[in-house]
């Protein structure tokens, strides 16, 4: 019987060398200890395993058949083999087989360069494939804002499934059919804006090829830079400038604020301003959405309104706690309201000229500034969202030598932010930003230490409560939307004690976004979210109340917290689509 | 035709199997088989969702997944051809073409009245009664171009009297 | 001297199926009683002792699968009945399920009785929905008659059995595959370990056997381990039943002992009567279409789990496809692989694109376009699949393509130059032979 103790020593030889590790260790894990790459495909470390691609079988001394070294686990006394003659050609004809039924349209593919199959076949020396080619041509489905599905590049390694129901529980694509029908798909084969899908993208981001993507708005951008009439303003999320870098060959988690806004600036906006000014801007009104619900009896807990995937899902699949939601936009969309409002007004350009872009880490992002209740300003408040990605092809495109660029500052008056804002872009920054804030407004005291780490983190669902001037709040904070669930069900039950709920829909947040670089592991994620506080610690500026430019957007324009203006341009309404 | 499917005849299925989610297979057969279309639409399957509270996309899989189960229309009685090797390899008849010939139609397809769909199985486990075809849970075997002839017959007559 | 030996064959046709009265007068329940008066650890004891081989077709020793889950301190444990008997050429199952439920029905409450299990589950295909109906019957019965569900014989033992019905899935006689099925889920296999011992049906402790496993139960705690054992091999006890078809003359399910040889199982008066019409052996396949293929040099083969397993021969499930002269190998292995293309689950490399791409190269030999290079290619092709498939079915897709290239290899040849020896193919080209 096979039992694996955690704690217990296992002794085992891989390719003759010996190694030991803890019971419970993969082979890949094994052999990765003592410089030996297995490949894997169908494999992701965040997602359960699967053991289906088949690419990692290595031998195992005594065994008939050959093993899958990512989920096999380590047993005392293995002689493990991994680069036979008999191993080499399994993963070869293996390899052959998947690439008879791909494509292999890589020069057009949009993870050409950057795809998992392309590395294995370049790494197995693919010259030439024996078998009778089988892919087929099918109907690229993109009849939503956000998500592209090129089924005929798919290999049905099922990491999207794993991400969509295993991670986020929503279930809006599922594995079906069989044989050579085998395939993933939504339910009756309806588009995704007919399911239960929410945009988040987890599963473009564990996509190994270019079967998912996301719709691809950089011609649009590029159409309004080059047009003149146009007075074109982006603004940056924050947790794009720690994953940015990636793209171009950085480490996870290296801080490029500079280097993109002065790519950005290359590549033609005419003002570069930073998501960052309007993430203060959501604490100033969130947080005092949420005073006014704790003592005017509103209902609880809040939660928060930032993520467009989170609001998905709630309007989804928990319609009836919309009550819950803050009405505050999201940051993106506060910004774009104000950027064709206030800015235009001070600026002195018209709104109709003004064309918005927004660079995002998100994939719902983009069907979040076609929703048609943002329109505040007249027009739709933002017109294009593009992902990190999509702006990292931009920068390649225009032949910008990223890494090399000066470092530049963000244009005024959308410029200036604490780095309370800048943690937006980390799960738990949002609530950790509001009690730098709300504690100070209400306590009439000075924080001295304006660091939450409770709250801090990657995963489960944290929760802490702090004493406002004697008033006992109790927060809870989570990512991804399985844990979402989990909190929707307590409140559901009347078993929720808590006042205010922060949620994003995707793991550790928007640094782990769907629009973010690929290859995201949560090692990687956690490289992201230490640059985001990275920014934070380095700022004199932590708080989003103390913002000067915060203050003077109230004298100037907005008045007060939760006023008429607020009202009109910052907050919104959401719509339950029980599907 | 038969009568049209209710929402409540539906629920009504569901409940016979006390909602059990391990039943669903059974659920599903039995809603195809009152469907009058041999099939599972979405609209149904939202409503086995709701009652089991299963995801539409597990229940999708699994309508596709099995043989038995269709989520496109089929006609009323589905000919079932056996095309495993102790059937496939019997001489001197050819129980395709008969049946091919005898409804006009082929391989996998519906007659123009929806009484019949012809389609393989994998063995129907008749192998001594080869070569064989399933109607719905009857099995015929030894089939002879004389023994289609009166099955279809038989099927057709049952249908009349039943209008 | 005749070769059948009844043992669980030998109520069919003469007792009423569904009737605990008659199963009872023809000795029926006679194991159960007995076996509440023995020690779990004993009954155990004599299913090692008659060493009864699973009769679903991997042939893994009952005796130890029952001794991992005793050991195993978890409750609740679950008894399935695997009754997808989806093999091709198998229809053996169907035969006790129909003419004699009762005897399986004593079977698992034997087992259920020896693990503490109050719970059992039978998965029946759902081909045979009209045989559920019979084996329902049988189980209200016998619960009426205080041999199923509550108390059963008047002790503080209940053990209830349901029938889950299966819905057009060869792969679902894959046990962890049957389980998930029996779950109401997709009938795609797990990931093992961990083992169906540990982690079954809902999560639980799991015992897995086939139908013809649990029949033989009663039979092996009457009369002993070691006295059933006597009825076959040393190596296999007791009897199989084998589910003769395809050209044989006598196509039907005869219960025959271990140990008696191919020849006497195809050809014997009694049992197979040779080939239909006067026909020509030209090879038989065995245990199904997962099984290999046996030729005429080989009917002297015992039929003993080992003794066939050590000629590259198997029992399996006991099918025994009979083919004569007319059939071509290419052809017949064609319609072997399409069978799998069918029923392959889709979900692992090996298994969905090897039998699809296998089929392209069988197709490329029918119709005179292969090369030499093609049975290199198609080597290592079905030995990937073998040795690197998720399960049982995309490993045992080639096993029958395996005893072909072994053994007849120049019918594969022969192809090469366009020649058909069965006159099967390049017949309908133009201008062809």
């Amino acid at each position: 019987m096979h039992h694996v103790d955690p704690n217990v020593d296992v002794n085992l030889k891989i390719n003759n060398i010996p190694v030991t590790v803890k019971g419970g260790t993969t082979i890949v894990e094994a052999a990765s200890k003592v410089g030996i790459k297995i490949p894997t495909l169908c494999h992701h470390p965040d997602l359960p395993v699967r053991a289906t691609c088949r690419i990692c079988v290595v031998e195992v001394k005594g065994q008939k058949r050959f093993k899958t070294a990512c989920n096999t686990m380590v047993e005392e006394g293995n002689e493990i083999y991994t680069n036979t003659k008999a191993v080499r050609e399994a993963r070869k004809t293996i390899l052959e087989l998947i690439l008879a039924d791909h494509p292999m349209d890589c020069l057009k593919c949009i993870r050409n360069t950057n795809c998992e199959l392309q590395d294995l076949a370049n790494e197995y020396n693919i010259k030439e494939i024996p078998f009778t080619p089988t892919a087929e041509v099918l109907p690229i489905e993109a009849n939503n804002p956000s998500i592209v599905r090129d089924m005929s590049k798919c290999i049905k390694c099922g990491r999207c499934v794993e991400a969509c129901q295993a991670v986020q529980d929503v279930y809006a694509i599922n594995t079906a059919n069989r044989s050579h029908e085998f395939t993933i798909t939504t339910a009756y084969g309806k588009d995704l804006s007919e399911s239960t899908c929410t945009y988040c993208g987890q599963c473009i981001a564990v996509c190994p090829v270019g079967a998912l993507y996301e719709k691809d708005d950089t011609g649009r951008v590029w159409e309004a830079l080059d047009n003149k009439e146009l007075h074109v303003v982006v603004q940056t999320a924050p947790a794009i400038r720690v994953a940015l870098g990636e793209a171009f060959g950085m480490d996870p988690g290296s801080v490029t604020t500079g280097k993109m806004v002065a790519a950005l600036r290359r590549l033609g906006f005419d003002k570069v301003f930073d998501t960052n000014f309007t993430a203060d801007l959501t604490i100033i009104e969130e947080g005092n959405e949420l005073l006014q619900r704790i003592t005017e009896g509103g209902t609880l807990p809040m939660m928060t309104s930032c993520s467009p995937g989170w609001i998905n899902y709630i309007e989804k699949f928990y319609p009836e706690l919309l009550p819950n939601v803050s009405s505050c936009k999201s940051p993106q969309q506060m910004f774009g309201a104000l950027a064709k409002t206030f800015y235009a007004e001070k600026s002195g350009i018209s709104a109709a000229n003004i064309f918005s872009v927004s660079i995002m880490p998100c994939t719902a992002k983009k069907y979040e500034c076609t929703r048609p209740e943002m329109n505040s300003s007249g027009y739709q408040d933002v017109d294009v969202v593009l992902t990190t990605r999509e702006l990292a092809r931009m920068i390649e495109e225009a032949g910008i030598n990223f890494n090399n660029l000066a470092e530049e500052e963000y244009d005024a008056p959308f410029g200036l932010s604490s780095g309370a804002a800048v943690i937006f872009g980390a799960s738990g920054g949002v609530m950790e930003a509001a009690l730098r804030t709300v504690y100070e407004v209400v306590t009439g005291e000075v924080l001295q230490d304006v660091e939450f780490t409770a709250v801090r983190g990657y995963t489960g669902i944290r929760e802490a409560e702090v004493d406002l001037a004697g008033t006992k709040v109790r927060i809870a904070v989570t990512s991804s939307l399985k844990n979402a669930k989990t909190l929707m069900e307590q409140i559901k039950k009347g078993e929720s004690n808590y006042h205010f709920i922060e949620i994003m829909a995707c793991p550790g947040g928007c640094i782990g976004g769907g629009g973010q670089p690929f290859r995201a592991t949560a090692a990687i994620k956690a490289n992201r979210a230490a640059g985001v506080y990275e920014i934070d610690s380095s700022q004199e500026l932590r708080q989003s109340h103390k913002n000067p430019s915060i203050t003077e957007i109230y004298e100037q324009f907005l008045e007060k917290p939760l006023g008429h203006k607020s009202h009109e341009l910052l907050h919104t309404h959401y719509t339950p689509r029980k599907i | 035709m038969c009568k049209q499917l209710t929402e409540k005849d539906v629920c009504e299925i569901i409940a016979s199997h006390q909602a059990s989610k391990e039943k669903l297979l059974s659920i599903l057969l039995d809603i195809q088989d009152a469907s009058g279309q041999n099939c599972i639409v979405e609209e149904w399957a939202r409503v086995v969702s709701a009652e089991l509270d299963l995801p539409l996309t597990k229940i999708y899989d699994v309508i596709t997944f099995y043989e038995m189960l269709s989520e496109k229309p089929r006609g009323k009685n589905i000919i079932e051809i056996c095309k495993s090797t102790p059937c496939h390899f019997i001489k001197g008849v050819n129980i395709v073409n008969i049946f091919e010939e005898e409804l006009c139609i082929k391989m996998g397809e519906t007659t123009p009245d929806n009484l019949f769909t012809l389609q393989y199985t994998s063995c129907v486990g008749a192998c001594d009664i080869a070569p064989v075809a399933k109607i719905g849970d009857e099995v015929y075997g030894n089939l002879s171009k004389d023994k289609i002839v009166d099955i279809i017959k038989s099927y057709r007559e049952a249908a009349i009297c039943q209008k | 001297m005749s070769k059948i030996k009844q043992v669980l064959s030998v109520n069919f046709g003469k007792i009423q199926p569904d009737s605990v009265e008659e199963y009872v007068k023809a000795g029926g329940y006679e194991a159960l009683k007995k076996a509440f008066s023995m020690e779990p650890v004993a009954i155990i004891n004599e299913v090692k002792a008659a060493k009864l081989l699973g009769r679903g077709g991997a042939a893994y020793p009952a005796g130890s699968k029952w001794e991992q889950l005793y050991e195993i301190q978890e409750f609740p444990k679950y008894i399935v009945c695997n009754a997808d008997e989806g093999e091709p050429g198998t229809f053996k199952d169907k035969m006790l399920l129909e003419k004699d439920p009762l005897r399986v029905i004593e079977g698992m409450t034997i087992a259920g009785k020896v693990f503490n299990s109050h719970e059992g589950y039978i998965y029946i295909r759902g081909e045979y929905r009209k045989i559920q109906k019979v084996f329902q019957s049988a189980l209200d019965n016998a619960e009426k008659a205080g041999y199923l569900g509550n108390n059963i014989l008047g002790t503080d033992f209940s053990f209830k059995i349901h029938i889950m019905t299966g819905a057009g899935a060869y792969v679902c006689g894959e046990n962890s595959a049957l389980l998930n099925s029996t779950e109401g889920k997709v009938g795609r296999p797990r990931i093992k370990p961990p083992h169906l011992a540990e982690v079954g049906l809902f999560l639980m402790p799991t015992l897995v056997n086939n139908v013809e496993s649990f029949a033989n139960v009663p039979t092996i705690v009457l009369v002993g381990g070691d006295e059933y054992l006597s009825y076959g091999t040393p190596d296999s006890g007791g009897t199989k039943l084998v589910c003769l078809s395809g050209h044989a003359a006598n196509r039907g399910v005869y219960e025959v002992p271990f140990g008696v040889t191919l020849r006497d199982i195809i050809f014997d008066e009694e049992i197979g009567g040779g080939v239909a019409n006067g026909g020509k052996l030209k090879f038989y396949h065995l245990g199904g279409q997962s099984g290999p293929i046996g030729f005429p040099e080989q009917l002297d083969t015992a039929y003993c789990c080992k003794v066939m397993r050590n000629n590259g021969l198997s029992v399996g499930s006991g099918a025994v496809v009979v083919l004569d002269e007319s059939v071509c190998i290419i052809d017949y292995l064609k319609s072997v692989t399409e069978f799998f293309i069918h029923e392959s689950c889709g979900k692992c490399v090996p298994c969905r694109e090897g039998n699809t791409q296998l089929q392209f190269i069988l197709d490329k030999f029918s119709k005179g376009t292969a090369t030499e290079a093609d049975f290199a290619l198609m080597k290592k092709l079905s030995t990937t699949m073998a040795k690197a498939s998720f399960c049982g079915l995309g490993q045992a897709a080639t096993t029958a393509l395996d005893s072909c290239l072994k053994y007849r290899k120049a019918e594969f040849e022969a192809h090469l130059n366009k020649q058909c020896p069965a006159g099967v193919c390049f017949t309908n080209e133009e201008g062809g032979e």
